[in-house]
């Protein structure tokens, strides 16, 4: 089909200019009457017993509706278990929405006060006497699965929660026969993702009607609506939750979290509407963390610089518990199946174990163990180069899968349609001159300034397609659809089940369908976040929204149109394919003459619809659906490239220049997705030099709040470059594919490449992030 | 968190203000830019009874000279001496810190006399103030008491300052055209607390200086002059080799905490380079 403007048109945000006008609408914004505040008491110890609860003075205290503990709810609300069908190994314990006897994590929950107002709700919990038993604790993946180390559930027997391996040829043989084997052990520190606005929400329970309406910060509001019909017994069809305007995600709110779904139960209980803000402290604490990784990994190599295979071992945790309802697998399932993609090679051999320890849990944020998986790689490939005095560029040149290899699949399994690397290199090199680098380079160490360059190549597996989490038993919808309806003034309402949390999915819809039926983009007026009004869909998470709400929007406005053409065929007397709809009028396809304003037409499908034949599809009220078919992912790629100077007196570093090369299919708006890297970007350094939680010896969090937990900030941020390429996929009509995660993919191992390439004079290789100026100057032999 | 319940008192005169302070005493926070106060209160990590908003009271807000120093008033915000041009002739050290605060929006509420009070050990102000031998007035009901720099920062949050008395304003000797003066920090965010950070004035006479103050801050429980680095450059010329001793002599003497995020080590060795750094740049100036 024909991609018309608005498709690939670099428009603003639909949203910016409300939101830059103070009109957005966040959870916290919304007053409901007879509302009630909620404030938590969390356990102050990574691992205790509960003895006792004393809350008789907690009760007294002015504006207090109720005092509830982990019995109040039994009968109110279920508990769960975080376990993936697709992963049957996966021991999963079951949890609580308040911790019971035990709570297993700095931050769990264990009682909670319901109050006029957040800050009489605070006062009440600091007089709620908690009796704790300390209890030995585990800190440490390692020390979690060691013989002899305490459980943290006792229930399963032992602290691995699961195993598995992922094998294509004969590692072991490969590896003897091979020129060179570099080896490394790398850490990936613990860290989070930080949204500008925290997780919230209100629950809104009505008994008269065994109604629920939650209003929640939230990325997928047809999943939530699922869990709490199930979790509370209330059904379905009488549960509505509504994400209104979302202050960033990043895949942290995606998830059902036990503090937010007792605010649920809490407001069954009191038949009251309970918010629930959670504050910096309690984010730091409660919020999903991530990485937390050990990988030892080794690549062998041929002496003309082929990669004859790699072998992976990762060792990482979920925290106290398995996260629900995705599990907390993902990331660790990701690493063993994405290290060496880019690369041409024949054996593979990966491992995952996976712990539970006490600390809060881990699970999905942006770009779900792609980070890890690229930066091990793309060290690895360095190394190599290095060692057989081949240039790094030349090196990925030689090792790239070829355009001709495609389609294929990895080693790790992941079948790819056509990738564009060696594109995404040649692009990359039309705006970096590598030679002139090394030059100044050369020049630059002579007056003392350590520059360095790094490259590092990356696959996203985007667009997660139902199977993955279909069979792994969760409601997590990936059907998508679209619903349109033509209303009788000529403007088109929009309903899609993704969601926009900031980012400008919402514009991209209105852009597809705008393009395909061939209105003004300000004629379609797109809603979302609302899971009674939108149809189904699974919500925007794992770059998904383009792809396949797109999709599902591309398909509805196909039929909107045809159905358009078809009633105006009947007015003007002529076959509907002589006719076209260009820029909100029927218009003679040949000549471009207008003959009928879509207000006519819409007229006619609303109040005249005796005047259209029977027969003849005439619908001004459609939906489009899609969900793909035998694929788990649908494979983005791209390149980035970082310079920057490693100040070696104090550690610091300073980016010169960033570039990110991308590949995700036809671009629905350009601007959108610059955007969306340059953000991605962003947070990927913060991994790479700020971000990371640091637990004292005995188990407790250091840094959380935003005065010691850094996040990347605007001035030491480089000018974030990108460059597109348009490979688009041939498994959607559409062919976009994803795009929100790419930037943080690929720039841990960018930044890690390029630290590692200016200190090449110092003989020394990081393999440690953040990288923090004490891990920079403790290498360098400094301090 | 939200902060606990508070009163709120808003004297409209330093007479009504030191009077009621006297009574209250320990129940009252003096409130001025807020921007430490009101995060702690919120944290419930302070939990003053009453807030005493000084930022009403006529004459603490001015900055006037007098023939031989310069008087800032305590409420004088950052944002306002990076505007003053009496500052920045008289007080160019001062001109030269205050951009390493925080970011604009705090500087536009952030007050001089509150950093001090407060006595942060990783702030700039403190630290200018010892290098610039500046004395602090400060005010209770029987009238005022100045004391030097040098005597104010007794620790962590601490100084000299008692609960019944208000800094008003502090007093800085002018800066002579002999002035030489260098200020710098390592924060790995611009507008973070610095890890470690020097401010140094002192005289210069030709290529000889004398009365080199080395004040640094970020790197004790207090600012702290570096003495006897200090004492090796007094009536000395700056020399590469001269420069490697200062360095080495501040480094032995400092003597910084350990935090988990930054070991102890890190910030003695970021003490050598910024000495070595500003000396650097000054040995530059003086050539």
């Amino acid at each position: 089909m024909n991609f018309q403007a608005p498709i690939g048109s670099s428009l603003p945000r639909d949203r910016a200019k409300r939101l830059l006008a103070g009109r957005g609408q966040y959870v916290d914004d919304i007053q409901l009457p007879r509302m009630l505040h909620l404030a938590f008491v969390r356990s102050p110890y990574p691992h205790a017993r509960v003895k006792s609860i004393e809350t008789i003075d907690a009760v007294a205290m002015p504006g207090v509706a109720r005092v509830v503990k982990g019995a109040d709810l039994v009968g109110v609300v279920s508990s769960w278990r975080g376990t993936h069908n697709l992963f049957p190994g996966l021991k999963a314990p079951e949890q609580h929405v308040l911790a019971g006897d035990t709570a297993r994590w700095q931050g769990e929950a264990v009682a909670a006060v319901a109050a006029r107002s957040r800050a009489e709700a605070e006062d009440a919990a600091e007089q709620i006497v908690v009796d704790w038993e300390e209890l030995p604790f585990v800190g440490d993946a390692e020390v979690a699965l060691e013989n002899g180390a305490t459980f943290v559930h006792d229930s399963l027997g032992s602290n691995q929660a699961f195993a598995a391996e992922v094998k294509q040829g004969n590692t072991e043989l490969a590896f003897q026969d091979a020129h060179l084997v570099i080896e490394r052990r790398f850490r990936f520190n613990r860290h989070t993702g930080v949204s500008l606005e925290s997780r919230g929400l209100i629950a809104d329970y009505d008994p008269s009607a065994d109604r629920l309406t939650v209003y929640q910060s939230h990325q997928t509001p047809h999943q939530q609506q699922d869990l709490y019909a199930r979790l509370l017994d209330i059904p379905e069809q009488n549960v509505r939750v509504i994400c209104p305007d979302v202050g960033g995600a990043f895949g942290l709110k995606h998830h059902l979290y036990p503090d937010e779904l007792a605010a649920c139960a809490i407001s069954k209980l009191l038949e009251r509407p309970v918010k629930y803000i959670a504050d910096r402290f309690e984010s730091f604490l409660s919020d999903i963390h991530c990485r937390d990784h050990t990988v030892t990994a080794r690549m062998a190599f041929t002496q003309e610089g082929d990669i004859v295979g790699m072998q992976v071992d990762d060792l990482f945790h979920a925290g106290a518990y398995s996260q629900y309802p995705r599990s907390s697998i993902a990331e660790g399932n990701q690493i063993i199946r994405l290290c060496g993609i880019p690369y041409r090679h024949e054996h593979y051999r990966a491992a995952v174990r996976m712990a539970y320890l006490n600390k809060s849990l881990l699970g999905h944020i942006r770009s779900v163990g792609h980070p890890i998986a690229c930066a091990v790689t793309e060290q690895l490939v360095d190394l190599g180069a290095k060692q057989l005095s081949l240039d790094p560029v030349a090196m990925r040149r030689r090792a790239y899968l070829r355009d001709e290899d495609f389609p294929t699949t990895s080693p790790g399994g992941i079948a790819l349609e056509h990738l564009s690397f060696h594109g995404c290199l040649d692009r990359a090199l039309e705006r970096i001159d590598v030679d002139a680098f090394r030059r100044e380079q050369a020049q630059l160490r002579e007056q003392g300034i350590y520059r360095g360059i790094g490259f590092a190549t990356f696959v996203d597996l985007t667009s997660i397609g139902p199977e993955y989490y279909g069979e792994g038993g969760q409601h997590i919808s990936a059907q998508e659809t679209c619903l349109l309806r033509l209303e009788a003034s000529g403007g088109i309402r929009c309903y899609t089940g993704a969601t926009d949390q900031g980012q400008g999915i919402d514009s991209g819809i209105q852009q597809v369908v705008a393009g395909v039926i061939g209105v003004p983009v300000q004629d379609v007026k797109v809603n979302s976040g609302d899971s009674e009004l939108c149809p189904v869909g699974g919500g925007s998470w794992g770059s998904r929204g383009a792809a396949l709400a797109g999709e599902a929007a591309l398909r509805a406005g196909q039929e909107l149109r045809r159905n358009i053409l078809n009633i105006a065929g009947v007015l003007l007397q002529k076959v509907p394919e002589l006719l076209d709809i260009r820029d909100g009028a029927v218009v003679d396809a040949t000549s471009g003459a207008k003959q009928l304003a879509l207000a006519e037409v819409a007229q006619i499908g609303h109040f005249r619809p005796y005047m259209v034949p029977d027969n003849t599809p005439s619908d001004l009220t459609v939906t489009g659906r899609y969900a793909s078919r035998d694929r788990m992912f649908l494979p983005a790629n791209g390149l980035h490239v970082a310079i920057l100077d490693v100040d070696t007196d104090t550690g610091l570093i300073v980016f010169q220049r960033y570039l990110v090369v991308h590949d995700c299919g036809r671009l629905l708006n350009p601007l959108l997705v610059e955007e969306q890297i340059r953000g991605g970007v962003v947070q990927g350094i913060g991994g790479a030099l700020y971000e990371e939680f640091i637990y004292d010896d005995d188990g407790y969090l250091c840094n959380g709040t935003l005065a010691d937990y850094l996040v990347p900030m605007a001035a030491e941020m480089p000018d974030i470059e990108v460059e597109h390429l348009e490979t688009p996929t041939a498994t959607s009509e559409l062919g976009a594919k994803g795009a929100g995660e790419a930037g943080t993919t690929g720039a841990m191992g960018a930044v890690l490449n390029a630290v590692n390439d200016a200190l090449t004079p110092f003989d020394v290789t990081l393999s440690e992030v953040p990288l923090t100026p004490p891990r920079i100057l403790r290498a360098l032999g400094k301090i | 968190m939200k902060a606990p319940d508070f009163a709120y008192l808003r004297p409209n005169t330093l007479e009504e203000a030191v009077a009621a302070l006297g009574r209250f005493g320990d129940d009252a926070r003096i409130l001025a830019g807020g921007q430490t106060l009101m995060a702690l209160q919120n944290f419930r990590m302070a939990s003053a009874e009453i807030l005493f908003d000084i930022n009403w009271i006529p004459g603490l807000s001015d900055i006037h000279e007098e023939p031989d120093c310069l008087v800032i008033g305590s409420l004088v915000r950052y944002a306002g001496l990076e505007a003053s041009s009496l500052i920045e002739r008289d007080a160019p050290l001062l001109s030269e810190a205050v951009g390493h605060i925080a970011h604009p929006a705090v500087r536009n509420r952030g007050t001089i006399g509150g950093s001090l009070a407060l006595g942060d050990p990783a702030a700039e102000m403190p630290a200018c103030m010892l290098a610039l031998n500046a004395e602090m007035v400060l005010c209770d009901a029987n009238g005022e008491r100045r004391v030097p720099a040098d005597e104010f920062f007794l620790g962590l949050y601490e100084t000299t300052l008692r609960p019944d008395e208000i800094l008003t304003a502090v007093r800085i000797p002018k800066a002579r055209p002999s002035q030489c003066y260098a200020f710098d920090e390592v924060a790995r965010r611009r507008g973070d607390f610095a890890l470690a950070g020097l401010a140094i004035a002192g005289k210069a006479e030709g290529s000889a200086l004398h009365s080199v103050r080395l004040a640094y801050f970020g790197v004790a429980d207090r600012p702290v002059l570096a003495v006897s680095a200090m004492a090796m450059l007094e009536g000395q010329s700056l020399t590469a080799e001269l420069i490697d001793r200062v360095r080495e002599a501040a480094i032995g003497e400092l003597d910084p905490p350990d935090d988990p995020a930054t070991p102890a080590a890190y910030r003695r060795h970021l003490g050598g380079v910024l000495v070595a750094r500003l000396l650097g740049q000054l040995r530059e100036r003086l050539l």
